[in-house]
């Protein structure tokens, strides 16, 4: 969880398998990439087992791209498709049980701001809808309650995709699934009202047809929780299986969806909106005015 | 120790033992102490541990050394101090290969077990590679005891734990806590048990990287390339003499 994780030692090099030897001389550790340099540089997403097509894999792409410092984060997932790519990616992940996932979030944050006084260690978790607005409701409010300081990301496909179609909180109403062949009978949760009546400091809600707002949102997140307070980010990825969306119509379906219901927006504290234009400001003025954003 | 059936005590010998072997702590084996070591489950001197491992590794069929994260990373001082010996092992056991342990990260859809071995199924590297003999190092305890009972549920391998902490009741044969001090000794006893007149399988061979044409050139004859197999033994446990007089039908 250092750069000196990722330091060979002596005499070894030669013996690790290519991709590690491609992480350590061309890895995402020690500076931040863009979303523009993917295929310039060895990325932390390894190979996978998600199906063909998924949405999910490319939000997951970018959103770990996007992390600030990926030698100092920890990020923490659970049962769910989601995990299938985390937990094969060069990052420390935890898998918590189906429901803990903030709460493991809380004690882990706070372990490492204790272990780590000097350096910012960033927490994300990053599951599914199930996870997170189901059967982790409790959690993610509580720790959205408590201020925690951390991200939570949404992987939202609108379904437990993973155990065959059953619904979801965050099922849209009407939806029929395999699971719910009568239909979805409740309206989908909003998690973004919630989340702002827990006070949390950055909301945002966005769909992966423009890799670079993904990226943009997920640095932001992280960074506001750094430094501010609870940041939620809700991501809109399709389960093209469930679902039933052939392959080659996944981002057309997730566009339609991006205009339909699931538009990018963004909701900041007062206290968030100030660390982050003063954020703005000072990287501005590091590194001129094109340095910041990649939109 | 907890007595089994008709009075036999546990013994932590290579498989395959089936799927979900006891643990062997469950079964009564303990760990062993300073300058103690585990032999079959058996608490024995260090001494006699780590000659036992000499020996499997230096006569049975391609031994192979997989160091984890503790070994191949260089986080620590004391991680970095313990290359040079481990290397002077390798070098002194012919035709061994290192096919490293990087990270715990599971492996899927699909491993390349030439080149890595995994936690998640280290039975696939073993047999793949027709490995008879290993050592692990560097290996977080955890790992080490999963990894230790897969390839001990589902192959012949005799294993060796070199253990930075208390050691692991699962491998045939262990030493706990070994730092850069053991691994040298683990070296010397290495020479000496070829001193006294141990003939090593691959002698004349030195590290072999993994990869196909390796594992091609290593296959096939009975009694290995040197017909220097040396009874001594360890090896009678297992599936090893088997597989050398032509029930092998994996071969490439």
């Amino acid at each position: 969880m250092s750069l000196e994780t990722i330091r060979v030692a002596p005499g070894f090099k030669e013996y690790l398998p290519r991709e590690y030897q491609d992480l350590v001389d061309d890895g995402p550790f020690g500076r931040e990439r863009k979303v523009s340099e993917v295929g310039s540089f060895k990325e932390a997403v390894e190979e996978h087992p998600m199906c063909a097509g998924c949405a999910m894999t490319l939000f997951i792409r970018t959103a770990i791209v996007a992390l600030p410092s990926l030698e100092n984060t920890v990020i923490i997932g659970t049962a769910g498709c989601g995990r299938l790519v985390l937990s094969q990616t060069a990052v420390p992940f935890i898998y918590g049980n189906y429901g803990d996932t903030n709460a493991v979030a809380s004690g882990l944050k706070r372990g490492l701001a204790i272990r780590f006084k000097d350096k910012p260690k960033d927490v994300v978790v990053m599951a599914g809808d199930g996870g997170l607005a189901d059967i982790g409701f409790s959690a993610v409010m509580h720790s959205w309650f408590r201020k925690e300081r951390f991200t939570t990301v949404m992987l939202d496909n609108e379904v437990y995709g993973n155990t065959g179609g059953q619904e979801s909180g965050m099922t849209q109403r009407g939806a029929i699934l395999k699971m719910a062949p009568l239909g979805k009978k409740f309206e989908k949760m909003d998690m973004m009202g919630l989340a702002k009546t827990a006070g949390v400091a950055y909301i945002a809600r966005v769909v992966p047809t423009n890799a670079t707002r993904v990226a943009n949102t997920i640095r932001k997140a992280v960074l506001i929780a750094r430094e501010v307070g609870p940041t939620y980010v809700q991501a809109y990825t399709s389960c093209n299986i469930e679902y039933a969306i052939p392959t080659p119509k996944v981002m057309d379906d997730a566009r339609m969806i991006e205009q339909q219901r699931y538009g990018f927006s963004e909701y900041f504290t007062d206290e968030a909106k100030s660390y982050w234009e003063h954020y703005e400001r000072e990287r501005r003025q590091v590194k001129g005015p094109d340095g910041e954003s990649e939109d | 120790m907890v007595m089994m059936n008709r009075g036999a005590v546990y013994e932590v010998l290579p498989g395959p033992e089936g799927i979900l072997p006891p643990a062997a702590t469950v079964m009564g084996v303990c760990l062993p102490e300073e300058g103690e070591g585990l032999l079959h489950g058996r608490i024995v001197s260090e001494e006699e541990a780590m000659r036992s491992a000499a020996i499997a590794m230096l006569t049975r069929r391609n031994p192979t050394l997989f160091p984890g994260p503790l070994m191949l990373w260089g986080w620590t001082e004391h991680t970095r101090d313990k290359s040079a010996p481990f290397f002077e092992v390798a070098r002194e056991i012919p035709g061994v290969r290192i096919i490293p342990m990087p990270d715990y990260r599971p492996i899927y859809p699909k491993i390349d077990p030439e080149a890595v071995i995994n936690p998640c199924h280290p039975n696939l590297t073993i047999w793949h590679n027709k490995i008879e003999a290993c050592v692990l190092i560097g290996v977080h305890c955890h790992f080490a005891n999963v990894t230790l009972k897969i390839i001990r549920g589902g192959t012949n391998c005799f294993t060796i734990a070199l253990c930075a902490e208390a050691g692991h009741e699962d491998a045939m044969s262990s030493v706990p806590n070994v730092g850069a001090e053991k691994i040298a000794r683990f070296a010397e006893i290495l020479r000496l048990v070829k001193k006294e007149g141990v003939k090593p399988l691959y002698a004349g061979q030195g590290i072999i990287p993994s990869g196909w044409a390796q594992v091609a050139s290593l296959g096939g004859s009975a009694g290995g390339q040197n017909g220097a197999f040396v009874d001594n033994g360890l090896s009678h446990h297992g599936l090893s003499h088997d597989l050398e007089h032509g029930l092998d039908e994996n071969e490439e």
